[in-house]
């Protein structure tokens, strides 16, 4: 549990070696998934070719569009080819590299599973036995007297220990040796050429867009980043908004003008301590003392919900009131919010000070 | 488990150890890469030597080019052999003391590879069984009406039926094998020699001093890269937090200023706190201007200019009495 627990606090230090993580994931799951896989050749002529390709090439297909899939940039390439252009100019390059990234991750697994069906050689063995030249391997005077479909449906028994029964007309071992070694050359020369190929891009191009390169790697982080804090700075916005919304609409049914900071004369100044534990509690009931209240809120929260618009704070509105009696705040008009109870601010942008005196 | 973390900790406390660590493994994956494969000898005369020669070169130049691919020396050296010169000389000892590690680690894996080959002996007994000459061995199977090159290719595989329990197979195998091993060892013994030879004459070609700072720049050049990816991702996080706030903060309808009043007619705890909520509120408040946002927000990225963000102006509030005349300003 620990281990998995390190591992995983380790991937997930940053995007990149978490994405790293579920590319080794998917590649060894690939190479568990060929070992737990039981082959059984049809051995039969016109299925096996499709069997033996299609095993080696499926799956592959499989693991590529599932790279796609689990990658979570992908949505984030599209949306970034997708948008308009606005205030921001598009810049293909990014495109490019999120694109080549995301391709160059989804290829390992594929690649895994092709090299370890190669190496393996049953499903090379199973498509190609009946292409074989039967001479090389065969007795030829029994060879002779066979007609040609007898030829090729002993041919495609040879991946079939269990029902190769004319052990005299071929050796079956020689044959799929052959094959299997044809079949191993080409998985090592796959390997090779796979290799060759991601030396020559990544260690090859710095030669060429150094500069270019740091550029575009920066920006399409940016473009990553940028789209998580979003999210996250919209959430955080959706929980006030929602804390908000809620708490003025218990207020709006209590009826209560009630303001979220209480608000005393100075006279209360020395038990401050126990006002605040009991302001806490005044302030969590939210004005709601009674059980038709309650019911009232309950009720109104199904049928008629409040409307997705925050009435800006009151305190303002009220201190003005609880303070003029005392005449000690003059020049508040409009007050810093312009607007008292609540009413929508259909007002144009605009920017005020207040000067406050304090005498 | 105290262990391997003490082993992490060791591997990543600098990059030459990570270089180091990697190469290791790639090493060990070559050992297991080796046991877990499946050598399967044609036992055909044309194609013995092709495959046991492929099986035996070819996967160590795949290590090789994944040694080289997977250092990160590599970047850091071909960034430094192809930048301009700028500001900064270039060293070409510098280059070639990169390139030197860099093949030194590369071509242990591949090496390592050859080695095991050689000392498990089944490749070389598929390549070169057809070359020994049969005479001094007893038991040969003649019944079988193939050639002798035929005959010879065969030895490698055992389940063959005309080999079944032959004497004759195993004593032509156990002797190609110690060949086999003999050419191994001698060339395990060949690279120690080599490396203690090395170690032990270099001092007296070398000049220490100038060796002492190349190492110095190269671990240098190494660790500023590190550092300027990291600073790189640091300024883009805090460059997007302030893009998106500046971009929410856009969206409000109207500027508010909250300014304090006379300071004990108000509770400051529960001030703070509100403001921190009108805060991540960053002035949105209705279903419309949210929707609005959003809906800006994929049609028309704002600008990739944070300045007015950064460099945001306070607001200063001015006290004055009644008469006009300023008791306290934040001007």
């Amino acid at each position: 549990m620990d281990k998995f627990r390190m591992m995983f606090q380790f991937l997930q230090s940053n995007q990149e070696s978490f994405m790293n993580g579920i590319c080794g994931i998917m590649a060894l799951a690939s190479a568990q998934l060929y070992s737990a896989f039981e082959f059984s050749c049809p051995c039969i002529p016109e299925y096996n070719y499709a069997y033996g390709i299609g095993l080696l090439v499926t799956p592959p297909i499989w693991f590529f569009l599932l790279g796609f899939v689990l990658n979570n940039n992908v949505s984030m390439l599209a949306e970034e080819w997708k948008r308009p252009t606005g205030k921001r100019v598009k810049d293909p390059t990014i495109l490019r590299y999120m694109f080549v990234s995301i391709t160059q991750r989804s290829l390992i697994a594929p690649m895994v599973w092709i090299s370890v069906t190669l190496m393996d050689g049953k499903s090379f063995l199973c498509a190609f036995s009946v292409n074989l030249d039967i001479h090389q391997f065969g007795n030829s005077t029994l060879i002779d007297g066979m007609t040609e479909v007898e030829i090729v449906k002993l041919l495609a028994k040879i991946p079939c220990k269990n029902i190769f029964n004319q052990p005299e007309v071929i050796s079956r071992e020689a044959a799929s040796r052959y094959i299997k070694c044809i079949s191993q050359a080409f998985g090592w020369v796959f390997l090779l050429l796979m290799t060759l190929a991601a030396f020559m891009i990544r260690a090859i191009r710095p030669c060429f867009t150094q500069a270019a390169f740091l550029k575009t790697k920066y920006w399409s982080h940016y473009v990553d980043i940028e789209r998580k804090l979003f999210d996250e700075t919209c959430k955080e916005h959706a929980k006030t908004f929602a804390k908000v919304c809620i708490q003025q609409y218990f207020e709006s049914i209590s009826g209560d003008m009630r303001s979220f900071h209480k608000h005393r004369s100075s006279k209360d100044d020395s038990d401050d301590d126990d006002d605040d534990k009991k302001k806490s509690d005044e302030d969590k009931l939210l004005g709601i003392r009674d059980q038709d209240d309650m019911n009232k809120v309950l009720w109104n929260w199904h049928t008629c919900k409040p409307p997705l618009a925050l009435r800006k704070e009151q305190l303002d509105g009220e201190s003005h009131e609880g303070l003029i009696p005392n005449g000690d705040v003059h020049g508040v008009s409009g007050g810093p919010n312009g607007y008292a109870n609540g009413h929508a601010p259909d007002l144009p942008k605009r920017e005020w000070a207040a000067y406050y005196s304090k005498v | 488990m105290d262990r391997l973390k003490l082993v992490l900790q060791y591997f990543q406390s600098n990059s030459e150890s990570i270089s180091n660590g990697i190469c290791i493994v790639l090493a060990l994956i070559s050992v297991k890469l080796y046991t877990s494969f499946d050598f399967n000898c044609p036992c055909i005369p044309q194609y013995n030597k092709l495959y046991a020669l492929g099986v035996m070169f070819v996967p160590p130049l795949i290590f090789f080019f994944l040694g080289i691919l997977v250092n990160r020396h590599t970047g850091v050296m071909m960034d430094e052999w192809l930048r301009p010169i700028g500001k900064r000389s270039k060293n070409p000892a510098i280059v070639k003391y990169m390139f030197s590690a860099m093949m030194q680690r590369a071509l242990l894996a591949p090496m390592v590879w050859i080695l095991v080959t050689l000392l498990d002996g089944k490749i070389f007994i598929c390549a070169f069984s057809m070359s020994v000459d049969p005479k001094p061995f007893s038991g040969m199977p003649n019944n079988t009406g193939l050639d002798l090159i035929k005959l010879m290719a065969k030895v490698p595989c055992k389940e063959d039926m005309i080999f079944r329990n032959s004497t004759f197979r195993k004593a032509v195998s156990r002797y190609v094998r110690c060949y086999s091993q003999a050419i191994g060892w001698s060339i395990l013994l060949f690279f120690i020699l080599l490396g203690a030879l090395g170690r032990l004459i270099k001092p007296c070609f070398d000049d220490h001093a100038t060796n002492l700072q190349t190492r110095y720049w190269s671990n240098y050049l190494d660790i500023e890269q590190k550092l300027f990816d990291e600073t790189c991702v640091l300024h883009c996080r805090d460059f997007a937090r302030k893009c998106v706030v500046q971009f929410f903060e856009g969206m409000r309808e109207d500027a508010v200023l909250r300014l304090p009043l006379s300071p004990e007619v108000r509770y400051r705890g529960e001030e703070d706190m509100v403001d921190e909520e009108e805060e991540r509120l960053h002035g949105i408040t209705k279903q419309e201007q949210m929707d609005q946002l959003l809906q800006t927000w994929f049609q028309c990225k704002p600008e990739l200019d944070v300045t007015r963000m950064a460099y945001r102006p306070r607001v200063c509030v001015t006290w004055e009495d009644h008469n006009g005349q300023t008791l306290y300003s934040d001007v």
